[in-house]
């Protein structure tokens, strides 16, 4: 690795060249981490200047839970269950999918604005735009599950497990969001605009969040349609949660079944993007 | 100072059948401005890109401050900065949390950081902006952040990639005198541009970019003198009468008069000068045009002498 002097007395000697201001005192794997977070820091705080963004996404989930709860919820049978309860593991897992567009978007806003361009050129770690956007969304994916949490406890859902069923489902449920983010890295860095990127994404989640589990028991659909709803992850990361959350019945198998999901989804897609952001602009 | 802060040499970039650099070479003197000049889609993008670490050449080779673009990425990474075509600024942070987001992502320490933002905002003329989300500024203030952002480490190289392009002419002033004030540091800068008048104001060496290839480099007053100070259109009322204007100017200049349309341009040393000899032998040959224009000459003018050619408009 290079190394240049760190020259902190400024030279006013005029003839002379500008010494580079850079340096290069630390490993390489705490500059990734001192890059990451600095990326992440960054996104997290264009998070907050778009209060509004914010809030306008919130409401979408907020609708949904009040449709499904008061409108479809009474048509629909969920043997042992409330439905309050079975539906609001499902819209956890419906939000924070969906909130990975803003994952997407956000990388192909700062390809098309030749943020990117910029940081390939900075001596700052080549995963750093990667984990920052991902590691961001994760965040927010915290602050969010936490927001629905409290308007599903305003319209009847309890979590019957106790303070460490919701830790533990919350865990899973951020770590597939996290896997996900990855994906969507990808179909961000493809996509020429933010807007383009979310149209990309649209036809990806809609099959994978409503031919699932997360809103009707899988046992009522038809039996090609079970077929794929019950081999998909976003199922098994609603039994998971819904197991973890609700008890009464095994954790075990949905939990891993879940892990495998998210383990496997993030090993697969993870190298892509990373791939894809190298061959970037 | 002799001795090249980036060289280039035979430098080679495809983009599948598209080819954009084809072969070219130049050299930037350390402490000096040099100009890449071309029109859209001449390969100006893709070597800065080359020399910024962020494509790899297909063949040839190219240095930073004597170190390799592709072996030697992370030093030359710690060398530049860099100001792309388009703006690169955070439009939901403020100045200075740009600026300070480039201190830490080029490592620099942290003591350094906050003084060093202050006193580019300060230079640049930021600081009472400095604390508004960027979305808030106008284009020329974008630039001036953009062109801070690329200076935040104090590199000795510095890249601008066309830094003028979209700006009022208010704008474009600023960005010149922020170049003259570089140079005086000591920076390398190398800029790229569409227009003759930049490079000729800010450049002491420039090489002129088509297709690819650099179809003529040296200082622009050596540029100029090649295809005369100034330029004379005569429109005339058709292209045969354009083309029997063209017959008859032949000789009078020491250029030869090119023919485009209904106008015959001539590059002349001293427009002025020669104007009454040129109308006498049109009157001469009884023709008669129908407007007569002197002005500088532009990047289609070198362009026209250099290559027979305009410069074609292709894909950005
Ligand atoms: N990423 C790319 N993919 C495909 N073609 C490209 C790419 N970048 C540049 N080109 C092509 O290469 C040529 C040179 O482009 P560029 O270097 O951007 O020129 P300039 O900056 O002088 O306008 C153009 O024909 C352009 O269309
Ligand atoms: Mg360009």
């Amino acid at each position: 690795m290079a190394t240049v002097t760190v020259d902190g007395t400024d030279s006013t000697d005029s003839t002379a060249p500008p010494t580079s201001l850079v340096g290069h005192e630390r490993s390489a794997l705490s500059w990734a981490l001192a890059d990451g977070l600095a990326v992440t820091w960054r996104n997290l705080i264009a998070i907050t200047r778009i209060p509004d963004a914010m809030f306008f996404s919130s409401i979408q989930p907020i609708m949904f839970i009040l449709l499904f709860r008061y409108v479809f919820g009474g048509a629909i049978q969920t043997p042992g269950i409330r439905y309050v309860d079975y539906l609001m593991p499902g819209i956890f897992v419906q939000t924070i999918a969906f909130g990975a567009i803003g994952t997407a978007v956000g990388l192909a806003d700062d390809m098309s604005k030749g943020l990117i361009e910029r940081f390939r050129s900075l001596p700052m770690a080549r995963s750093a735009v990667l984990v920052g956007r991902t590691t961001a969304d994760l965040v927010r994916n915290v602050w969010v599950i936490i927001l629905m949490t409290g308007v599903g406890y305003l319209v009847g859902f309890r979590v019957h497990n106790g303070f460490f069923g919701y830790l533990a489902g919350v865990g899973i449920l951020l770590l597939f969001s996290y896997a996900v983010a990855w994906g969507f890295a990808t179909i961000g860095l493809m996509a020429s605009s933010g807007e383009t990127a979310q149209l990309m994404v649209f036809p990806v989640l809609m099959p994978l969040t409503f031919a699932s589990g997360a809103f009707v028991p899988v046992a009522t659909m038809p039996g090609w349609l079970q077929a794929f709803a019950r081999n998909q992850p976003v199922t098994a990361v609603v039994d998971a949660t819904r197991a973890l959350m609700n008890g009464g019945v095994p954790t075990g198998e949905p939990v891993f079944r879940a892990l495998a999901w998210s383990i496997g989804l993030l090993c697969v897609l993870a190298p892509i993007a990373v791939a894809r952001y190298r061959k970037a602009v | 100072m002799t001795e090249a802060a980036i060289s280039v040499e035979g430098l080679r970039k495809k983009f599948g059948s598209v080819v954009a650099l084809d072969g070219i070479d130049f050299d930037v003197p350390a402490g000096s401005v040099f100009g890449l000049l071309g029109p859209n889609g001449a390969g100006k993008t893709t070597a800065v890109r080359i020399l910024t670490t962020i494509l790899t050449p297909d063949g040839g080779r190219a240095k930073v401050l004597g170190r390799d673009v592709v072996k030697d990425q992370s030093f030359v990474r710690a060398s530049i900065g860099l100001a792309g075509q388009f703006a690169a600024v955070d439009e939901n942070l403020t100045g200075s949390e740009n600026l300070r987001l480039i201190g830490k992502l080029t490592h620099m320490p942290r003591h350094l950081i906050k003084a060093r933002v202050d006193e580019l905002l300060e230079r640049f003329d930021l600081t009472e902006a400095a604390t508004r989300p960027s979305k808030t500024y106008s284009g020329g203030m974008k630039r001036r952040l953009d062109v801070a952002a690329a200076l935040v480490h104090r590199p000795p190289v510095l890249f601008l990639d066309e830094p003028t392009t979209g700006l009022d002419p208010a704008g474009r002033a600023d960005v010149w005198e922020m170049v003259e004030e570089l140079v005086t540091d000591g920076t390398t800068v190398l800029l790229t541009t569409q227009y003759l008048e930049e490079a000729d104001r800010l450049a002491e060496q420039l090489a002129v970019v088509d297709h690819g290839k650099v179809i003529a480099s040296g200082s622009p007053a050596k540029l100029k003198a090649t295809i005369g100070s100034t330029v004379i259109d005569f429109g005339l009322s058709s292209q045969a009468a354009a083309k029997r204007a063209a017959k008859v100017l032949i000789g009078l200049t020491t250029s030869e008069p090119i023919v485009d349309g209904k106008t015959v341009e001539i590059n002349a040393k001293d427009g002025a000068k020669v104007l009454p000899d040129l109308l006498r032998a049109l009157d001469k040959a009884r023709i008669k045009p129908t407007t007569i224009n002197l002005r500088e000459p532009s990047l289609d003018d070198v362009f026209l002498a250099l290559t027979g050619h305009k410069a074609e408009e292709e894909a950005a």
